[in-house]
């Protein structure tokens, strides 16, 4: 009996413009809805304070990758040069945090780099195989000109019905059921 | 526009009207008020329209271009150095000029993709993607020369921080050492600003595949992405942050590439003007290159709607600007050869300009220093054919700036009796003209496959993206 229910996994809307998602958004987010998302083809700027999502904290991942970065360099120079097999090298000294600065600036932002690449798919969950967003219809829309609106079932305010009357109630056309 | 002017950011209409504000004139960054469709099409169907003939043709050519530089390698690795025309006094030419030049194109793809984005140029977004393949492309032919003149490239490996079997590590004590990091860093991070920003671009293109391999290849390069608007949260604060990242890199990238001169002690090269002159120079020959690329494009694919004439004025200003600082670097260089009252110094510059490479000096004086100057008018930034004649000039005349400096320094350096006149063999000429087919191949290989301009970002500046739908009129804002 429970399997039709289970199979559910939320009520997408479709929205033709960016102003009509957005004060769409900023309605479900009044709505105190937790678990729903926008699909947009492009960063629409604003969508992020309209749907309540916090700042990314994803500048912790690049400085972290960053200091990793820089003592990665100064160990690896020192113990190369100066523990491991010093060299005398036209008397200048084995190490110094001065002249292989340069190695140590290009290894801060390489890790920097990676922590921020890296960490950017991390925090998205990518790759991922599949989702249930990609069965939507219109999904491929989505990705060109429309822009979708999910309401997940697993959020504690969802009802099949009363969420469709909402969504329509926002404007959303062609609500879907999409199945998990 | 159908929403009026309200909401938390818009003073009251009794400010607006005691203002009276004059709308800022904005150039529209898409021509023609194409909607976000349009936008999508346009560029997917150069990747998914049957391969044009020109294609087929200008591969063919840059394949066979590149064949040149495979046999002249190959001669090289199988004979020796010695085929190259290096000899006393220059023992570095042709394989370090080419190497600074191939590397200083790719910087202007890092400006346009970092510095721009910082400065919020809004109009980068067209170019941005495929300012950037250049640079990715760029950098692998200027690494052909540092991993070749090694001489032995078998050992070439000695240069990275890897355990030996005689256990000598690198010696970090030397600017060469400073360039392998230097540059791998900014190939690598180059490459992966590139691949994020092609992401969702790569997802529409997944989802319009109708060829099973397109769906597998776009499928799984685009780490299936959906637009999620909780992920473009994170991507772009990773974008600001590639940006940011990028901007100190591709900035102390030709830094360290001009150290392996300046660090030195040869007049001539022993300058401290040298970090900011060169990466002036890589930016100035980074547009030339863009423009020289971007134009027949732009003509080829009908992209005039994108790429507008106001894109070209910006880019032709940058030309201009960057242009004029390697103008005041030259100068300033003689001056301060004058000023320093070193005999050496003042000779290697008097030299250059009057000396056995002359030519080559006024060469480079024509091209950089006076072609530029041509689009301080602005009927010659709107001629496209001009504009492109001029870019052609920029990027002839940056290769002659490195062989001036570095071969007149080495040729006649402190004794007359080691004074030498350098020549290039065939095979450096081979190896260096076969790159731009490297270049070519991979260019076009870029073009076919993957989307040439980045959909979601020149979508995001459209005036449809504004959520206030007012972005066609008035910044009330700022």
């Amino acid at each position: 009996m429970d399997t039709v229910e289970k199979k559910i996994f939320g009520l997408v809307a479709a929205f033709k413009t960016t102003p009509a998602v957005y004060h769409a958004a900023e309605k479900v987010r009044d709505a105190g809805f937790k678990k729903w998302d926008v699909f947009t083809p492009f960063p629409v700027h604003g969508l992020d304070h309209a749907m309540g999502v916090k700042r990314s904290t994803l500048p912790r991942m690049t400085l972290c990758g960053g200091l990793l970065g820089f003592m990665t360099g100064c160990l690896m120079t020192w113990y190369m040069n100066a523990y491991d097999y010093p060299l005398i090298v036209g008397g200048k000294p084995f190490w110094s945090p001065i002249f292989p600065f340069p190695v140590h600036y290009e290894l801060t932002i390489l890790f920097a780099a990676f922590g921020t690449f890296f960490g950017m798919f991390i925090y998205n969950g990518l790759p991922r195989h599949h989702h249930p967003i990609f069965d939507h219809p219109r999904f491929a829309s989505a990705m060109d000109d429309t822009f979708l609106v999910l309401i997940e079932a697993e959020d504690p305010h969802f009802d099949a019905e009363k969420t469709h009357s909402f969504l329509s109630g926002l404007g959303g056309q062609d609500i879907t059921l999409i199945e998990q | 526009m159908s929403h009026s002017v309200e909401g938390v950011h818009t003073p009251s209409r009794e400010v607006m009207a005691q203002v009276a504000p004059v709308p800022m004139p904005t150039h529209p960054l898409v021509s023609n008020n194409r909607d976000f469709h349009w936008v999508t099409e346009k560029i997917c169907r150069i990747v998914e329209d049957s391969t044009p003939r020109w294609w087929w043709v200008c591969f063919g050519v840059s394949a066979f271009l590149a064949l040149f530089t495979f046999a002249g390698l190959t001669y090289l690795v199988s004979t020796g150095v010695g085929v190259w025309g290096e000899t006393r006094p220059v023992y570095w030419a042709w394989d370090i000029v080419n190497f600074v030049f191939w590397i200083g194109i790719g910087h202007a793809g890092t400006l346009i993709s970092a510095i721009l984005c910082l400065l919020k140029q809004r109009w980068r977004t067209s170019i941005n993607r495929a300012a950037e393949a250049m640079t990715i492309f760029a950098v692998c032919c200027a690494g052909i020369y540092p991993i070749f003149h090694v001489g032995r490239v078998w050992f070439v490996w000695w240069l990275l921080p890897i355990p030996t079997s005689n256990s000598i590590w690198p010696q970090f004590r030397s600017p060469l050492e400073w360039d392998v990091f230097a540059v791998s860093t900014y190939f690598t991070v180059s490459l992966l600003f590139w691949f994020m920003g092609m992401v969702p671009d790569l997802a529409v293109l997944r989802d319009r595949a109708t060829q099973t391999w397109r769906k597998y290849f776009y499928g799984v390069l685009a780490m299936g992405w959906r637009g999620s608007n909780r992920h473009w949260s994170n991507y772009e604060m990773a974008y600001l942050m590639l940006a940011g990242l990028s901007t100190p890199l591709v900035l102390s990238v030709h830094t360290i590439v001009s150290f392996d001169f300046a660090v030195s002690l040869l007049p001539g090269w022993h300058t401290t003007i040298f970090p900011p002159y060169f990466v002036a120079g890589a930016i100035f020959s980074g547009f030339g290159m863009v423009l020289t690329l971007m134009l027949p494009l732009r003509a080829i694919f009908g992209l005039h709607d994108l790429i507008t004439p106001y894109h070209i004025n910006c880019m032709c200003k940058i030309i201009l600007a960057t242009g004029s600082m390697v103008g005041y670097a030259y100068s300033m260089e003689f001056f301060i050869a004058w000023y320093g009252a070193n005999p050496y110094e003042g000779f290697a510059f008097i030299n250059r300009a009057f000396g056995p490479y002359a030519w080559a000096y006024w060469i480079m004086v024509t091209c950089n220093v006076i072609s530029p100057q041509l689009f301080w008018f602005k009927a010659i930034r709107g001629n496209v054919a001009l504009v492109w004649g001029i870019c052609i000039f920029v990027n002839i005349g940056m290769w002659f700036e490195r062989f001036v400096i570095i071969v007149t320094s080495l040729a006649n350096d402190f004794l007359p009796t080691s004074w030498n006149y350098y020549s290039p063999t065939f095979v450096d000429i081979a190896t260096f003209f076969g790159t731009f087919g490297v270049f070519g191949t991979l260019f076009l290989l870029f073009i076919r496959f993957l989307p040439l301009m980045p959909m979601a970002e020149v979508k995001a500046v459209m005036p449809q993206a504004d959520v206030h739908g007012k972005a066609h009129t008035l910044n009330v804002e700022n």
